[in-house]
């Protein structure tokens, strides 16, 4: 299973592909590739070019300030999932990246790759919304910074654009008072998110303060979910207060928007939805000793 | 525009001619003869192919061959033969972890990097590592068997298994 013919370009520098990107509007970026060669094998993609990013030093890597975990976006999930001290700072990312794919796949797939690529079924988009990330893009103006909640703009579509390079995310560490979890149920053969839900909650003693919720799988892209996040704030993170948010974690979307397939209709989805918010809620509570 | 590229395969240096889309698999298995690795889904689901790139478990059919420029490769040729076999190849043998054999060559090189991690793995341990590598033979019972015998068996060996092939750099990329 061949896929069609390409040219293959190595770049020296986040400038190079950026430039060779601009140059060739049929180039693709590939990063652990282990989203774009499946595409690419199966016919649905033929890319005239591909710009190899995977030499580049300096995007890869975990680095800490004390405030900000930034992964740079060729770090790969394994590493990510790895990480003990993720695990503390911001729970939520590691745990979605322990859940992608399979262990070989975590070996070379990489966070930056993922975001930039926006599987609207893939794990790490909603624990990036959850977590409050930011995302570094390398761009044909220069770099910017993107805040994650507008990151994520459809299937497959980002607020990099075609040209701009996703060079690392910033994740914010989660303080003694917030806990987070990512919980999905995963379709049964591909693994994919036919419903996730990441949940980071900070707390005031018992009472919730600030409260982010994001969904992969029921979207065309990882969505908050502001009516569950209005639920739970103020309140307890109790059985009642859990019931109510997952209730409502459907409320806010637009429900002829809900993705539905063979394996899985509108209806089902968003009664997965509503499971998977208490789920969260519940692993975020008992996280935090409240529960 | 085919391209030469060089690598490390099996502690052997290879200097080899490839077209872009030229799959990792393909290379090791149509250009230099390594035909351990198997081809089989093609689509990074089932692990018949996986290869140790720079001391880590990859599925070989999910990397371009062009990529692996200046990486050390190691197949399952590279683990022991049938006069020096691997504790995960004797394993397997005698646990009944292989029928028709297909992907065993990738179920135990997958094993070995996990068991290299984690040398004392539970029962559930070892069926999370072996996520990626399906049997459509076995049922799973007997290869979860043979992992954990092979672990009990290179934890009280003597001498450090003489695999040769496992024991590549860590990290890589």
């Amino acid at each position: 299973m061949y896929p069609d013919q390409f040219e293959f370009h190595r770049a020296d520098s986040v400038s190079e592909a950026v430039e060779l990107l601009a140059d060739n509007p049929d180039a693709e970026l590939i990063a652990g590739g282990h989203s774009l060669l499946p595409t690419m094998k199966s016919g649905l993609a033929s890319p005239d070019a591909l710009v190899d990013i995977s030499d580049l030093d300096g995007l890869s890597g975990v680095e800490r300030n004390g405030e900000v975990t930034h992964l740079g976006a060729m770090t790969t999930y394994a590493t990510v999932a790895d990480d003990d001290d993720l695990w503390e700072d911001a729970t939520v990312v590691a745990e979605a990246a322990s859940q992608v794919g399979d262990r070989q796949v975590r070996n070379r797939g990489t966070v930056g790759g993922n975001i930039a690529h926006a599987d609207p079924a893939s794990d790490l988009p909603a624990a990036m919304l959850a977590a409050n990330a930011t995302v570094h893009v390398h761009g044909p103006d220069g770099e910017r910074s993107v805040e994650i909640d507008d990151f994520f703009q459809g299937m497959y579509a980002t607020a990099a654009g075609e040209e701009g390079v996703v060079t690392g995310i910033d994740v914010p560490e989660e303080g003694e008072n917030t806990a987070s979890a990512y919980v999905k149920k995963p379709a049964p053969a591909s693994g994919y998110a036919l419903v996730g839900v990441a949940a980071r909650l900070t707390f005031d003693g018992d009472e919730v303060t600030d409260a982010r919720i994001a969904a992969n799988g029921v979207m065309d892209h990882g969505t908050r979910l502001p009516a569950a996040e209005d639920a739970i704030e103020g309140e307890s993170v109790d059985a009642d207060a859990v019931a109510v948010a997952g209730d409502a974690a459907g409320d806010s979307l637009d429900e002829y928007m809900v993705m539905e397939d063979q394996q899985a209709s509108q209806e089902f989805r968003l009664q997965l939805l509503s499971a998977y918010t208490e789920r969260a809620l519940e692993t975020v509570g008992e996280r935090a000793g409240h529960m | 525009m085919e391209r030469t590229i060089e690598l490390t395969v099996n502690g052997t240096d290879h200097q080899v001619t490839v077209e872009p889309r030229t799959l990792l698999i393909h290379a090791l298995r149509d250009e230099m003869g390594y035909t351990g690795p198997n081809v089989g889904c093609e689509s990074s689901v089932c692990g018949a192919c996986t290869v140790h790139v720079d001391g880590e478990a990859v599925k070989a059919c999910t990397e371009l061959a062009v990529r692996a420029e200046g990486s050390e490769v190691t197949t399952i040729e590279a683990l022991g033969d049938e006069d020096d076999m691997h504790p995960l190849q004797e394993s397997f043998q005698e646990e009944h972890g292989l029928q028709c054999g297909y992907c065993t060559p990738g179920m135990v090189m997958t094993a070995a990097v996990f068991l290299e991690e984690e040398p004392d793995p539970d029962r559930a341990e070892i069926r999370e590592a072996l996520e990626g590598n399906l049997c459509r033979c076995t049922g799973y019972q007997n290869i979860v068997n043979a992992v954990e015998s092979a672990a009990a068996e290179m934890a009280g060996a003597v001498e450090p298994a003489t695999d040769g092939g496992t024991a590549v750099e860590e990290g890589g990329d």
